[in-house]
């Protein structure tokens, strides 16, 4: 719809009185716009994403405000033992689906785990997936999609594990937003995840698990090695 | 375009008001939306210079909105993706039709769309073969029981559970009868089992977009259920339907934005599911969808930029103020006759069907100034209902009756000695019209007001200037008099 295309954006400027005496001109106007989408400038951040409680502390209450549960080990070889514990405690079956992100492969040598790395698929009960990054502010994660992180497995499965590690963990969203601009490109899809899927659709009763997963465990590796 | 009934926005109301169940319903959101909102804002001390900054930026926007437009399309193209430009909800129906044929699609899955109502996509794929399947609960939930949402985030807000579970019963048969749907838990579950099929099954998935992003040709969707993520994820193609001013800046800008969102919407910190989408899946993805679609929406909205009402596009749709809105708190969503209530939906409504043909909208206010006390992007909503009032009154649009009593007001008014002669009598008549009670269940001409309530009659069967003139102690004060 190439006409309408040119007719919208004449009337966009016809109604804003683009051009008209007195208003900035054609390349004042162009050169506002570049340089706010070059310099990216950062408006106000909540003071609570930076305070002295200090970014981690901040994030892990909020992951727990969100709703979700929260686990920490030391290095990312602790991860399968926190996954088992956490599957025991709840008692759900150790039959887990993994991104492919090489730091997870030590769930499959664990005894105790069945473990398919890809996609989700329908029947999937358990995915376990790594954050690029945490957000203190609310307790958010940031997962982004790539060849080797399917983004079905943050929506299909009944219960996420998202691990992410604390140096990751940024105050703000703009922290984050810096980290991907650092990147080649936008991966396709970024998701901010805060708690589990919930819904108060029906009589403003908030339920969890609506289309998503129903349960949300973020375990934090606390070293990056 | 879908269909509207503001013009009969009386009849509507009278309807609405005398619905025990709608009753219920409202007063359960004033006590819900209103105090999580609160608590939110109390927790975060910068909430009021972040609507100053959203005002500023949407601002900024609006200033320079062909431009954000162009880039953001650049950036779509770059990465792969459409962009299709609709003057109206013609182009747009007839483009979202096109999309579907071109991968002979079936059903389509949707998430929460405020413009696919706007534009009556439903009832348009559905005359043209295509199946849509509404997946938000509270869209799901109505489009089971064929009406349109009468809120904009919760747009079942006025069905209870056992409404629901009436549709439910009648629309998935294959159930067994007897099973229980007497809890939301059970109503809930059941909906995700039904949905969750469809959601593999769908040919294309059409989203709406909470902002879309200039610097990265980025659309942005935000979601407490995660609905609108496996529609956007699992089908072959991804259409994003989006109106002009949802585009921001930058990533940062956005931010912004959602800071004031969830917040403002349901008192959250934020929103369970935030997403980002980028174009169609890249080349080493393992997943998301093969083609994707952002269809920009007019429909009316560039003619608003530069008038009286271009405040109303920095609108977010959070639904703030129809939460805050004693009007919309007592008749609910669907009164209003089209697609957006509460005080945005009575000055967007006439902007983009004509005040013609909703005149009433912009008086189904009292003009208390709530909506724009907790409006996130500090839209002056009041000054420019009374714009419409004028607009609506210069057109010749009020009724005879509400004309003729202005006019005898005026003239009364601007003659001081003639006003207070007249209300002496007509405190002496109403008194006496009150006779020993007091009150009265009817006046000449003003029935409208006397329906539905018992009126005082002015005590003493004086005015308010003649009380006030003699009241005690009246010389101290006022002794030029």
């Amino acid at each position: 719809m190439s006409t309408s295309r040119n007719s919208i954006l004449e009337g966009i400027r016809r109604s804003s009185g683009v051009g008209r005496p007195g208003t900035p001109s054609e390349s004042e106007r162009q050169q506002t716009v570049q340089a706010r989408l070059n310099d990216t400038p950062v408006g106000i951040v909540p003071q609570r994403a930076e305070d002295d409680k200090g970014c981690l502390a901040r994030f892990k209450e909020m992951v727990l405000a969100s709703a979700a549960s929260l686990a920490e080990v030391p290095n990312w070889a602790a991860v399968p033992e926190a996954v088992v514990s956490f599957l025991k405690e709840r008692n759900l079956p150790m039959v887990l689906t993994t991104s492919l992100d090489p730091r997870l492969a030590a769930l499959q040598d664990h005894g105790l785990l069945t473990v398919r790395r890809g996609v989700a698929l329908p029947q999937d009960l358990i995915g376990v997936v790594t954050a690029v990054g945490g957000v203190a502010e609310t307790g958010s994660l940031v997962l982004t999609s790539g060849p080797d992180a399917p983004t079905s497995l943050n929506f299909l499965p009944d219960i996420h594990i998202i691990c992410v590690q604390a140096v990751d963990v940024a105050g703000g969203f703009e922290t984050v937003w810096a980290r991907l601009r650092a990147q080649d490109s936008m991966p396709r899809t970024v998701n901010l995840i805060t708690g589990p899927s919930r819904t108060g659709d029906i009589e403003q009763t908030i339920l969890m698990g609506a289309h998503g997963p129903r349960q949300v465990h973020v375990i934090v590796v606390n070293d990056g090695a | 375009m879908q269909q509207s009934t503001s013009h009969l926005f009386h009849d509507n109301v009278r309807h609405a008001v005398n619905d025990d169940n709608l009753r219920v319903s409202l007063e359960t959101m004033k006590t819900g939306f209103r105090f999580k909102r609160l608590a939110a804002i109390d927790r975060l001390p910068e909430f009021e210079d972040l609507r100053e900054e959203g005002k500023a930026l949407k601002d900024h926007v609006l200033a320079h909105l062909d431009l954000y437009l162009e880039a953001f399309e650049k950036k779509v193209i770059e990465q792969g993706g459409m962009v299709h430009w609709c003057a109206n909800a013609a182009e747009a129906q007839q483009v979202v039709l096109d999309i579907c044929r071109s991968v002979g699609a079936r059903t389509v899955t949707k998430g929460k769309s405020m413009i696919s109502e706007e534009i009556g996509l439903n009832d348009y794929l559905e005359k043209n073969g295509v199946q849509p399947i509404e997946t938000d609960l509270g869209e799901y939930i109505i489009q089971l029981r064929h009406e349109a949402p009468s809120h904009i985030i919760a747009p079942a807000i006025h069905v209870r559970k056992e409404m629901v579970a009436d549709a439910f019963r009648a629309t998935h048969t294959h159930r067994p009868a007897d099973r229980d749907l007497s809890e939301p838990r059970s109503l809930l579950d059941e909906a995700r089992e039904e949905l969750r099929d469809k959601f593999l099954a769908a040919d294309v998935g059409i989203t709406g977009a909470n902002m879309l992003i200039a610097e990265t040709g980025t659309s942005v969707i935000v979601t407490n259920e995660g609905n609108g993520d496996l529609t956007q994820l699992l089908p072959k193609v991804h259409v994003v339907l989006a109106s002009l001013e949802k585009v921001v800046p930058t990533l940062n800008d956005a931010s912004t934005v959602l800071r004031l969102l969830a917040r403002s919407a349901t008192g959250q910190e934020a929103s369970t599911y935030v997403t980002f989408s980028s174009g169609p899946r890249r080349a080493d993805d393992l997943d998301g969808p093969e083609q994707y679609h952002v269809i920009l929406l007019d429909n009316g909205r560039s003619k608003m930029l530069g008038s009286e009402f271009q405040d109303m596009l920095r609108c977010i749709r959070c639904g703030a103020c129809m939460n805050h809105c004693p009007v919309y708190g007592a008749i609910g969503g669907h009164a209003y006759g089209w697609v957006y209530p509460g005080p945005m939906g009575s000055v967007l409504t006439p902007a983009l069907i004509g005040i013609e043909n909703a005149a009433p909208l912009p008086n189904a206010s009292t003009l208390c100034g709530r909506c724009e006390s907790v409006c996130p992007m500090k839209i002056p909503l009041p000054r420019m209902l009374r714009a419409w009032r004028e607009q609506e009154f210069e057109r010749h649009l009020t009724p005879p009756r509400a004309v003729w009593a202005l006019k005898v007001h005026t003239a009364l008014a601007s003659r001081l000695r003639l006003y207070r002669w007249a209300t002496r009598l007509g405190a002496w008549a109403l008194r006496i019209w009150g006779g020993r009670r007091g009150s009265f269940d009817h006046i000449p001409f003003a029935q409208d007001w006397t329906d539905s309530r018992t009126m005082a009659a002015p005590q003493y069967g004086r005015t308010f200037m003649d009380l006030y003139a003699n009241r005690p102690n009246a010389h101290i004060t006022n002794k030029e008099r």
